[in-house]
């Protein structure tokens, strides 16, 4: 029943909003505690300061980044935009001939490939 | 009013929901029976996940303790059981900071948008025979995208919090994040092929041979890189406290540190939880329907142990070797795993469509030698390149500092 099917989601939509609503109250609790004086709310500018071993801290936090870390990121991109066709397969691949199975991998022999140059050219090395 | 669940209903399953529904329903309108009979389940698992975030801190260090051949807590209550909620009221009497020229309302929601998401995976996780809250027939993909919102939260943790070592905690801990989600979702991919479901439910019923002996090299994927995604030890560069202090919660006082600490101490139990479902098999057991919810215990404090036992036995790694792990060691295992799970379903499946208790046995066999080999093969791949690499650091200049090194 099509009915039936959508009440699980609205369970956990019900559940979506307690699991919010949990986390939230607990702040609440901590911010009506200071209001009652139980815990202590008296920051100063000094206290107020990006924590930084003691030191004042010299710039802003915005640093150079190693551009490592967008290499990765396109290479997860690929992988994962990937994975979103092989789940509908794997779910009824026990039913499928063989031409699934050619398919499904020639299109992941495509990204090996693309992993073994990434691989060639040192792009998975971190310190180059 | 007299509002009873149908039989042929997909809610009809679950003993407690039913129970609870049809006494609610014999005096309230339906809409609210629906509604209490959820919020009777969903306050047992909130209640689950923040408890067992409790018991797996105090565990935790108990048994770190016991590696480390001290004692740990002991003083609170019998065998120091007490010493979250001592944790818990002593972090919410302390004074909650917010950093100057922070982003208040992204440093206020990363807390919230930790616990949330891991509170939310429980929904699909069945405790026991029928016992989830809804058995989705997407439940792998429901947990795969829940759960990839903590790495969100952990990266509007560092944006938001002005300092430049969250902001590097941040960066390193969705570069690990990343890097790791790719394997563990193809590890699962073998699960959800044999098992034909993406159920949770019916993957347990699936598992006439636990899936731990169908496909290590699956299991072996899924431990270390779920390892990885909970920022522990020997994958935890992203809270290096001798490096950056402490990564992305550094700025973070007060209950939202006890909110980002429950969160990840819940984490390695709903991790655990999730591990047990899927490999070792979940609910089933001898007496499987009356002790089933013991069996999943039981499956998943091993789990818990074993994250425990990672932390107390491996020292950190580099950040180089946590990439290199990830992209040369688990992600090619996890596509010699899906290979050879492809081919195996598909020459030993019978006609119609099923794979019998003796075939998940062939496979068991041969994929423990399988699994044996690439590990060798591919362990000896990247070793040298891995312990041998020395690495000068790159020197940046900023103007009134000598120099730091780019993270």
């Amino acid at each position: 029943m099509l009915d039936d099917y959508f009440r699980q989601y609205g369970l956990i939509a019900i559940f979506a909003v307690v699991a919010f609503a949990v986390p939230t109250s607990l702040i609440l609790a901590s911010w009506l505690l200071s209001r009652f004086r139980i815990r202590p709310n008296n920051p100063t500018p000094v206290k107020l300061e990006p924590y930084e071993c003691g030191v004042q801290t010299i710039g802003g936090p915005w640093n150079q980044f190693n551009f490592r870390y967008y290499l990765y990121a396109i290479l997860f991109v690929i992988f994962d935009v990937e994975v979103v066709f092989l789940y509908p397969w794997a779910t009824r691949f026990i039913s499928f001939e063989l031409f699934a199975m050619i398919e499904m991998a020639i299109f992941v022999g495509i990204l090996l490939v693309g992993l073994a140059y990434a691989w060639r050219k040192r792009d998975l090395e971190w310190g180059n | 009013m007299n509002c009873q669940l149908a039989s042929d209903s997909v809610l009809y399953a679950n003993g407690l929901y039913r129970v609870v529904y049809n006494v609610a329903g014999s005096f309230l309108p339906c809409w609210l029976a629906y509604l209490i009979a959820g919020l009777v389940i969903i306050f047992i698992l909130v209640n689950a996940v923040l408890l067992g975030a409790a018991v797996i801190t105090w565990g935790e260090r108990r048994v770190l303790g016991r590696f480390q051949n001290r004692v740990g807590p002991n003083r609170w209550g019998p065998f120091g059981m007490f010493q979250p909620i001592a944790d818990l009221l002593k972090l919410l009497t302390k004074e909650d900071l917010r950093p100057q020229g922070s982003d208040r309302i992204v440093f206020a929601l990363v807390p919230i948008l930790m616990v949330a998401p891991l509170i939310l995976l429980t929904a699909v996780i069945p405790f026991a025979k029928n016992a989830a809250l809804a058995s989705l027939n997407v439940g792998v993909l429901y947990i795969l995208a829940v759960s990839s919102v903590s790495s969100v939260a952990i990266f509007m943790a560092g944006w938001s919090s002005n300092n430049r070592y969250a902001m590097f905690g941040a960066a390193r801990a969705v570069a690990v994040l990343i890097s790791y989600e790719v394997p563990v979702v193809l590890s699962l991919l073998g699960v959800v092929m044999v098992a034909a479901s993406m159920s949770l439910g019916s993957i347990v019923e699936a598992q006439a041979l636990p899936f731990i002996l169908v496909m290590p090299m699956a299991f072996l994927v899924f431990l270390a890189g779920m390892s990885a995604e909970l920022n522990r030890s020997p994958f935890d560069v992203a809270e290096a406290e001798s490096e950056i202090i402490a990564g992305y919660h550094t700025e973070y006082s007060g209950v939202r540190f006890a909110l980002i600490q429950a969160a990840e101490f819940g984490g390695v139990g709903v991790v655990a939880a999730i591990a047990a479902v899927l490999f070792l098999g979940g609910w089933s057991g001898p007496w499987s329907e009356y002790l089933g919810w013991l069996w999943f215990l039981l499956k998943t404090g091993v789990v818990v142990f074993l994250f425990i036992w990672f932390r107390a036995t491996y020292p950190r790694l580099r950040i180089d070797q946590i990439m290199a792990f990830s992209w040369k060691f688990l992600l090619p295992l996890s596509m010699i795993n899906l290979a050879a799970v492809t081919l195996e379903v598909f020459f030993l499946r019978g006609d119609d469509g099923s794979l019998t208790t003796a075939d998940l046995g062939i496979m068991a066999a041969i994929n423990i030698v399988v699994t044996v080999v690439s590990v060798i093969v591919f362990g000896n791949l990247i070793r040298d390149r891995v312990t041998l690499r020395t690495r000068q650091p790159q020197q940046v200049a900023v103007p009134g500092v000598p120099t730091i090194e780019v993270s």
